[in-house]
């Protein structure tokens, strides 16, 4: 479970595939106006006082090529306008992005156009697919709005159809689907044109829990064959950190905190970001490197003395049993396979009863 | 204001102003009618003042038809050229379909192709309702065109049906091109709503005549009024509809990386068919509606029969025909509902066979249409319906009126009488003594009160136009009638939109008669009332009630059923009786709704008004239809402007009203 994220070591050089820098979304007549005339230092009172709504405020953040980067935030936070921001279906008030080094907000009306063709994906909520066309129709849609011919065209749609497990249904109509079967049909069809950047909004939220599970696992498969750099709204935490390299937490608009999930809940920025990962299991986010005991703090004969080695990235959930099990603490290692430190039964059994008192 | 009263009720404080204001304006009427002969032009509107509006505009028409030049052609030739153009398609229909192609076989002597078989088509028409819907469809289809064929009704059903088939097309087509126009730009429907608004309440008949002169009589004429009229629903369905494809549906078609017209063909029109469909269910319906009165200007068909015999007063002959209409609306309005609910489904795994093997319908209703029509040419029953087979109940229903009139004639009249002397005509004599000034301060202050200033000033100038135009007691007729009209149909409906509201099978029921009612072209209804109660403000008005009563029950009926359930509940709990809970609860709740029932009454029965006409009225009806006999175009398009605007005022104080209260109901 712990490894189907391949998960990149910290440190390790990343291109960025997507940037937002200080972008700001600000609802209601005159905004534009009004954000020029603060110099983009608007405090929430003032906003209110003109009659606008501000839904993404000076949001900055950085996706990395070949990442799941999930933002995530209570209903209303800004999360939808934001990532419509990215790929300019909302037009930013204010801000730059910045996609593969090119300014998208420059871009012009035909080059959106092809960039959205071609580079962007995107799958709904509501799953959005259209009512009169069957699931063929509608996977190899996006292909035939670039032209493509229909022969062309069908033969990738049912590559990406099989891809997402719905061969046999090509020809249903979206009403006689289930739910998870119709966003399967919805992530197929943004797959169908390869893009290069993945935006995915709330796409699971509308399914029932098992069906979610599902679908998470199923999603995780996919994206270990096509290594999609990869944007992901959710307002579910447990959903956040199953998927998710880094997360963004966003609340009224603003960006609180983006990191790792153990980051988040080891080293909360707020009390807001501490709230949302109150409940979380900590063996499920935690790794053996933030749980053991460092080599300077270990006497050197302790070392030798282990039941076996793990690597520091490991997630606690994956190795409790064993730790837990055996008399000697386990050895913890690095990439290179440096020695970093010991995992002891205690620290183990600290994190699987006590909740929050991991430090 | 003293600190105590203000400090007992709020809402007593707000709306004590407003009724000083309404104590003010009645004592204001009482003193302008009681100072009639001081100032005589504050009660009644001088002659020497009107603007002699219609002059100007028959001028105007008159320069648009012989003198306006565009250079390589004048105006006219433009107009009769587009009449032109549109007379192929109808031509083209009206052969397949009514009259035969004439093909010349040398000199003066040609050879008649046959027409459609009517076996031919009654079975293809079923057919098509067995395989869009089931065989309830497919049996109501073969009875309706059964009746016309049996019951003589075919040929002037085809002419009917073939006008119908070139306009329905060009109308949808027009309106969806308008509609999706608007839907674009802003500005642009801002532009067309006012024009939308005016299209559906200036009366058919005033622009009869200005599209006689432009395009000359005929069924093209006809064909271009009737798409004047049936296309402004199509248009607003069209922008109601587009915005209705839900946010994300939009949001995906620009990911996908759609140009703005892909958008709109492969995204928003595709998406919003369900809904389109209802716009083209509203242009057949008007369409159909408009026969009889389009048969005025040259269409011929079914409408012609029905005008012939209601002029003669051949009742019998007149309800067939009637019928026949009624049948072939009831017939196309099932066709295209159940198009509109019916999308392409369960064809799984088909897509590699040719195209015979995926339209086996299609191919079958081919073959068994050309069959019979070339049958036809050697069995003539299957051309024609033979007339030996032929049934009509004319006489009958020209004995039973003579019957009836002849043994409850008493009965009859009494009634008539008594209403007429002790309701009808107090009610009139009152609205003609209202001083003109004081209708028009009493509709602004309304206005002000339910829509604020800027309502206040429409509804004022737009009462104050009737004044100045000269049409002031002809519009207070129509208010009259209207108004009494509505009264009644208000009295009526709404308790059966009660009970229907309260009632499930009462509710199947009622939605069964009153869709089917609606389907009625206007005119069936005058044939009864006129048989039993002759021509007459009284025949008028019973006619304008029993077209205006479905608005009201359907309202009725749909505002109470809206109310949230769980305020019933609440209701309930808290010990309320049915009736608490009818009286109490759903009826305030579901008045804003219930209003709006009114407003559709209103509209409903001044549609109505104009017709009745025809049995000799004297409002602003009977103006525009002289106008119309006399072809003079000004004063029918005044007149008809006149209650366009009746109709414009009524619509929005009282939609005001119902958003505000809804407001307060917390209900929007
Ligand atoms: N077109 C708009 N006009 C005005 N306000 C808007 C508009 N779109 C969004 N908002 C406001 O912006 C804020 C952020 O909305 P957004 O849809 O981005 O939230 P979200 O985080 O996606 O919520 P959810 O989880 O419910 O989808 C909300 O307060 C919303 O009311
Ligand atoms: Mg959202």
């Amino acid at each position: 479970m712990s490894d189907n994220n391949a998960r990149d070591p910290d440190g390790g050089e990343r291109s960025v595939k997507l940037a937002c820098e200080a972008v700001w979304k600000v609802f209601g007549p005159g905004a534009e106006a009004f954000l020029a005339e603060h110099g983009g230092q608007v405090g929430d009172e003032l906003l209110a006082s003109a009659g606008l709504i501000g839904a993404v405020r000076d949001a900055s953040l950085d996706v990395y090529e070949g990442e799941i980067f999930v933002i995530m935030g209570l209903s209303g936070s800004g999360k939808s306008t934001l990532v419509r921001c990215m790929s300019r279906l909302i037009e930013p008030t204010a801000g730059r992005v910045v996609f593969e080094g090119q300014d998208l907000l420059a871009a012009s009306e035909k080059e959106m156009i092809e960039i959205r063709r071609h580079r962007m994906g995107m799958v709904f909520q509501h799953f959005a697919l259209l009512p009169h066309l069957t699931v063929l129709g509608n996977v190899a849609f996006p292909l035939e709005v670039q032209g493509v011919g229909r022969a062309a065209r069908e033969k990738r749609a049912l590559e990406v159809i099989e891809l997402v497990g719905l061969q046999g249904r090509e020809a249903y109509y979206p009403r006689e689907l289930s739910g998870g079967q119709q966003q399967r049909v919805g992530i197929a069809r943004s797959l169908a044109v390869e893009p290069e950047i993945w935006f995915l909004d709330e796409p699971f939220s509308a399914l029932d829990p098992l069906i979610r599970r599902e679908m998470q696992d199923e999603f995780l498969r996919l994206q270990n064959v096509l290594h999609k750099t990869i944007v992901f709204i959710t307002h579910d935490f447990d959903e956040a950190i199953r998927l998710a390299d880094r997360i963004a937490i966003m609340n009224d608009g603003r960006i609180i905190q983006i990191g790792t999930p153990e980051d988040l809940v080891v080293n909360p920025a707020t009390d807001y970001v501490a709230e949302f990962t109150h409940d979380v299991p900590r063996a499920k986010v935690l790794t053996a490197g933030s749980v053991m005991t460092a080599v300077d703090g270990v006497a050197s004969q302790a070392m030798a003395d282990v039941a076996g080695r793990v690597t520091a990235d490991t997630r606690i959930e994956a190795l409790a049993a064993e730790v837990v099990n055996a008399d000697k603490p386990f050895l913890v290692i690095g990439a290179n396979g440096q020695t970093l430190g010991l995992l002891t039964r205690e620290a183990v059994l600290a994190v699987l009863v006590g909740g929050n008192r991991v430090r | 204001m003293s600190q105590a009263a203000t400090g007992v009720a709020p809402a007593l404080a707000w709306r004590s102003p407003w009724l000083a204001a309404w104590a003010l304006m009645l004592a204001a009427t009482l003193g302008l009618w009681l100072g009639k002969d001081l100032w005589p032009w504050v009660v009644k509107y001088p002659r020497g003042w009107v603007v002699p509006l219609k002059g100007w505009i028959g001028d105007f028409m008159k320069w648009l038809i012989n003198d306006f030049d565009l250079g390589l052609f004048t105006f006219k030739e433009f107009t009769r050229g587009i009449a032109w153009v549109l007379e192929w398609p109808q031509w083209l229909a009206k052969g397949l379909l009514a009259k035969g192609f004439k093909i010349p076989t040398g000199e003066d002597a040609f050879w008649l192709t046959p027409t459609l078989s009517w076996l031919g088509l009654v079975v293809v028409l079923s057919l098509l309702a067995y395989r869009i819907k089931d065989r309830t469809l497919a049996l109501l289809i073969g009875f309706c065109f059964l009746y016309l064929a049996v019951f003589g009704q075919w040929d002037s059903a085809m002419i009917t049906l073939s006008s119908i088939m070139v306009a329905v097309p060009l109308g949808v087509a027009g309106g969806l091109a308008l509609g999706i126009q608007g839907y674009r730009s802003p500005r642009f429907e801002r532009a067309i709503t006012p024009v939308l608004d005016l299209m559906q309440t200036v009366p058919v008949f005033a622009y009869l005549v200005p599209i006689l002169f432009l395009f000359g009589f005929g069924p093209v004429a006809a064909m271009i009024a009737t798409m004047i009229y049936a296309t402004p629903p199509m248009v607003r369905v069209t922008l109601l509809a587009l915005k209705t494809v839900p946010e994300e549906i939009k949001e995906f078609g620009r990911m996908a990386g759609c140009s703005r017209r892909q958008m709109t063909w492969k995204v928003l029109v595709p998406a919003a068919r369900p809904t389109l469909m209802v716009g083209v269910n509203q242009v057949i319906m008007l369409s159909l509606n408009m026969v009889i009165i389009a048969s005025m200007i040259g269409a011929g068909g079914l409408g012609h029969d029905v005008l012939a015999s209601l002029r003669r007063l051949a009742i019998g002959e007149g309800l067939e025909a009637g019928i026949a209409i009624t049948l072939l609306a009831i017939a196309l309005d099932r066709l295209s509902q159940a198009f509109a609910v019916t999308s392409p489904a369960g064809r799984h795994g088909q897509e590699g066979k040719g195209f015979v093997a995926r339209h086996p319908y299609l191919i079958f209703a081919l073959a068994v249409l050309l069959g019979a029509t070339l049958l036809g040419l050697v069995v003539p029953g299957l051309r024609d319906y033979p007339e030996a087979g032929q049934v009509t109940t004319g006489p009958f229903w020209n004995d039973l009126v003579r019957w009836i009139n002849i043994n409850f004639f008493d009965q009859f009249e009494a009634v008539k009488t008594f209403l007429l002397l002790n309701l009808m005509i107090p009610f009139k004599r009152f609205l003609l003594q209202m001083p003109w000034t004081a209708v028009v301060a009493i509709v602004a202050l309304a206005g002000l009160q339910l829509g604020g200033w800027r309502l206040a000033l429409l509804t004022a100038c737009l009462v104050a136009f009737i004044a100045l135009t000269g049409n002031w007691e002809k519009a207070m007729i129509t208010v009259y009638l209207c108004g009494i009209s509505v009264v009644f149909a208000s009295l009526i409906g709404t308790p059966i939109g009660i009970w229907a509201a309260r009632n499930d099978r009462v509710h199947k029921v009622v939605q069964v008669a009153i869709d089917t009612i609606q389907t009625l072209p206007s005119f069936v209804y005058l044939m009864p009332v006129v048989m039993l109660f002759r021509v007459g403000d009284f025949s008028a008005m019973i006619a304008v009630i029993a077209y205006a009563i479905p608005p009201s029950v359907r309202y009725t009926d749909h505002g109470i059923r809206k109310i949230p359930p769980a305020l019933i509940e609440a209701a309930r709990t808290s010990g309320c009786t049915r009736r608490q809970v009818l009286w109490k609860v759903q009826l305030p709740l579901a008045l804003p709704e219930i209003m709006l029932g009114v407003n559709q009454t209103i509209m409903f029965a001044l549609s109505m008004l104009v017709i009745t006409a025809l049995v000799g009225t004297r409002d602003l009806g009977q103006e525009v239809y002289i106008a119309l006999t006399k072809a003079d175009t000004g004063r029918g398009i005044v007149a008809g402007v006149c209650v366009a605007f009746i109709a414009i005022t009524a619509d929005r104080l009282i939609g005001a009203w119902a958003r505000r209260r809804k407001q307060q109901l917390g209900l929007e």
